[in-house]
């Protein structure tokens, strides 16, 4: 559903991402791994189609059969494309109710506020962080289970988890990984991250390794344990 | 002819063909000052000040602390229009090309949905007036200043220029010796006036100068809510709106003033507005400054009586070629006196805001309390907004507090809300009306959403 050819990624001069081609598939949950600095999260940005990376002329991503490669981030999101922030931003002014009735546009207000406030009891999310601007006030455990949140309303086809761990403590992790596994039907989840503890919550089918800006191995849930052994020093 | 750039989104840009009754040459003397006063058969008391204001006019310097000036040509300027022969109060009575002018703005609609009475002025004078009968019936007199000159000329040479006298800066003498138009505010003791009242200024003519004056006279433990509203044209030549605007607030009285100003791109908007509030009143100033080309306004609360309490509340949005210079002003004279201030300002493609302001705190004002706030949007990096602060306090025992910020819309911002799926445009106005959301709340519901309207505009016409 999702395929990548000959990414190559630069952040000013820098090249970060030197070269990965990857399909993701439907109904299928991906554990993307590897150092700090390894570009796990530069190429999530990149997919995403935030402005600061460049990618090279060959460089080629597809949805669902459709070229997205230059499309601005509001248009692949619209096609399908979620993702929950490493580190999420508060916005003055504006209220997780208010941007996603925005996102939404012709949605029935009343059923969207009742839908929120359903899934916020189920998240554990203080009803009071609903109605003030989006994570004004919010630790960094409510600021990411208002990130599912808005994947659980605005449900896109795959779902980008970067960090979904850091700065969330063991019971909202727990809360947050049972919730996901309810709403999951058939979408692709593929989870970011450098410790292998959140996939005691949900296995993944595939594991990809990424070292220096490369795929530096792929392989099926088998690969944790490797990780969890001898580290990236492997790959 | 020098050329501009137009923005043709502005829905209020179009002008009709003038069909007007007299059109004064352009430019100013003391010749045209008597001609205005002779056609008005004011009384010798008001052709006085009117030459004495013009003389001061004319010996005073322009103004050079704030935005500039240098580029309003007065001789090019005509300083009198009458538009119609006779004042009425149903719209149909009026010229079709100005019935039809008031019709696109909305105003006879919104007069029917929620509205006290209005005045609607068209060049120099007003041409409509209505007041609903209940509040005839309970005393309340609303009419424009050339009826009110006529009628209750005691009251106007009363507080007439008590409280910005000519003297006081350049563009209130320019005001005081050509004014025509305005409004005439008065509310008995103890009367609570529910639905506002409104004063619609529309200009016209081009190089055209409009001088409205307006006085509201709020007796002891009244209320009353004006609402004015502006827009004009689009032309290549300049215009000038200098209005003046004195408000008394009597002893436990409150008035609510809410301005949501739209002019067109060309319009030069300096006002001088001023209340003073005497034991325990309250006096609210709403500032909404979103068109013309320059506009420097400072509305001012003199806080006479104790207990006294000044608000305003102002927005504030430049866009390519604007200047918002606009503050507030209050002084404690008295004890136990309160001020607020909360100032929100955008800037974008280039456009400048300035927050200007001046908190005095008078030795006898004792435990008095201040609070301004003055947040700065920046839309992109060509924008400018800068803070003028001015706080005098003279005693020890008050309160003072002030706060300041500049925020600009980051790239991380935005592109969160995107990833969200809402578009640029609608990212950035989402950010524009979270801002001024605690401004925007005071304001009446019809207008509020006008103005939500408008800054969509704006924000569609920076990106497209």
């Amino acid at each position: 559903m999702l395929s990548l050819h000959n990414i190559k990624v630069k952040v000013g001069e820098k090249e970060i991402i030197t070269d990965f081609s990857y399909q993701f598939e439907k109904n299928k949950i991906y554990a993307i791994m590897g150092p700090n600095g390894s570009g796990k999260s530069t190429l999530v940005q990149s997919i995403i189609g935030n402005p600061l990376y460049t990618l090279s002329k060959k460089s080629s991503i597809e949805f669902s059969s459709k070229k997205i490669t230059n499309l601005s981030p509001d248009k692949r999101a619209q096609l399908g494309i979620g993702i929950t922030f490493q580190t999420p931003i508060a916005l003055q002014g504006i209220s997780v109710f208010q941007l996603l009735r925005l996102a939404l546009k012709n949605v029935d207000v009343v059923k969207l506020y009742e839908d929120i406030e359903r899934l916020a009891k189920e998240l554990k999310i203080n009803k009071e962080l609903i109605d003030r601007p989006l994570n004004e006030g919010a630790s960094g455990g409510e600021r990411k289970k208002l990130e599912v949140l808005q994947m659980a309303i605005l449900n896109p086809s795959i779902i980008f988890f970067d960090e979904i761990d850091t700065g969330v403590d063991i019971d909202s992790l727990k809360t947050i990984f049972t919730f996901l596994k309810k709403y999951r039907n058939d979408k692709t989840f593929v989870f970011i991250t450098h410790y292998s503890k959140i996939f005691a919550y949900l296995k993944p089918d595939e594991v990809l390794v990424m070292k220096q800006g490369k795929l530096a191995a792929t392989g099926g849930r088998e690969m944790i344990q490797k990780i969890e052994k001898k580290g990236y020093e492997a790959f | 002819m020098k050329t501009k750039k137009l923005n043709f989104d502005y829905k209020y840009g179009f002008s009709v063909k003038s069909k007007n009754v007299f059109t004064a040459e352009k430019g100013i003397s003391e010749e045209k000052v008597r001609m205005i006063s002779q056609m008005k058969e004011e009384p010798k008391w008001m052709l006085d000040k009117r030459v004495q204001a013009f003389q001061f006019f004319l010996k005073e310097k322009m103004p050079d602390w704030g935005a500039d000036l240098s580029t309003i040509k007065f001789d090019d300027i005509t300083y009198f229009i009458r538009s119609t022969d006779k004042q009425v109060n149903s719209w149909d009575e009026l010229p079709e090309e100005i019935k039809n002018t008031y019709d696109r703005i909305g105003v006879p609609e919104a007069e029917k949905k929620f509205l006290s009475g209005v005045s609607a002025q068209y060049e120099s004078e007003v041409v409509y007036e209505k007041v609903q009968e209940t509040l005839i019936k309970q005393g309340v007199i609303f009419c424009d200043m050339d009826t009110a000159l006529k009628k209750y000329p005691d009251i106007v040479k009363e507080y007439f220029g008590t409280l910005i006298p000519y003297s006081d800066n350049k563009f209130a003498a320019l005001n005081t010796s050509v004014w025509s138009g305005g409004s005439f505010v008065y509310v008995p003791k103890g009367v609570k006036v529910t639905l506002p009242l409104q004063a619609y200024f529309r200009m016209n003519a081009q190089a055209f100068g409009q001088f409205e004056r307006t006085l509201i006279i709020a007796d002891e433990g009244s209320y009353v809510h004006y609402i004015e509203g502006c827009t004009a044209p689009i032309y290549a030549r300049d215009s000038l709106h200098s209005a003046v605007v004195e408000i008394f607030v009597k002893t436990g009285a409150r008035v609510r003033y809410t301005t949501v100003q739209n002019w067109s791109k060309n319009v030069y908007n300096l006002v001088t507005k001023r209340a003073r509030a005497d034991k325990n009143a309250v006096m609210e100033w709403i500032d909404c400054n979103l068109g013309s080309q320059i506009t420097m306004k400072y509305p001012a609360v003199y806080l006479m009586g104790e207990g006294a309490r000044g608000e305003v509340l102002s927005i504030a949005f430049a866009g390519d070629r604007q200047h918002q210079d606009a503050g507030a002003k209050m002084i404690h004279f008295a004890p136990n006196t309160t001020s607020r201030v909360v100032s929100k300002s955008i800037s974008k493609e280039g456009g400048r805001t300035s927050y200007r302001g001046l908190i005095q705190v008078m030795p006898q004002a004792k435990n008095s309390s201040v609070y301004v706030s003055c947040d700065a949007l920046l839309l992109d990096e060509h924008s400018r907004s800068d803070t003028y602060p001015t706080m005098r306090i003279k005693n020890n025992e008050s309160n003072i507090q002030h706060e300041a910020t500049v925020e600009k819309i980051g790239e991380e911002k935005l592109l969160y809300l995107m990833s969200r799926g809402l578009s640029k445009v609608d990212a950035e106005t989402a950010f524009v009306n979270g801002f001024i959301e605690p401004v925007v709340k005071e304001i009446p519901l019809e207008y509020s959403v006008e103005l939500n309207r408008l800054i969509r505009l704006e924000m569609e016409g920076s990106v497209g």
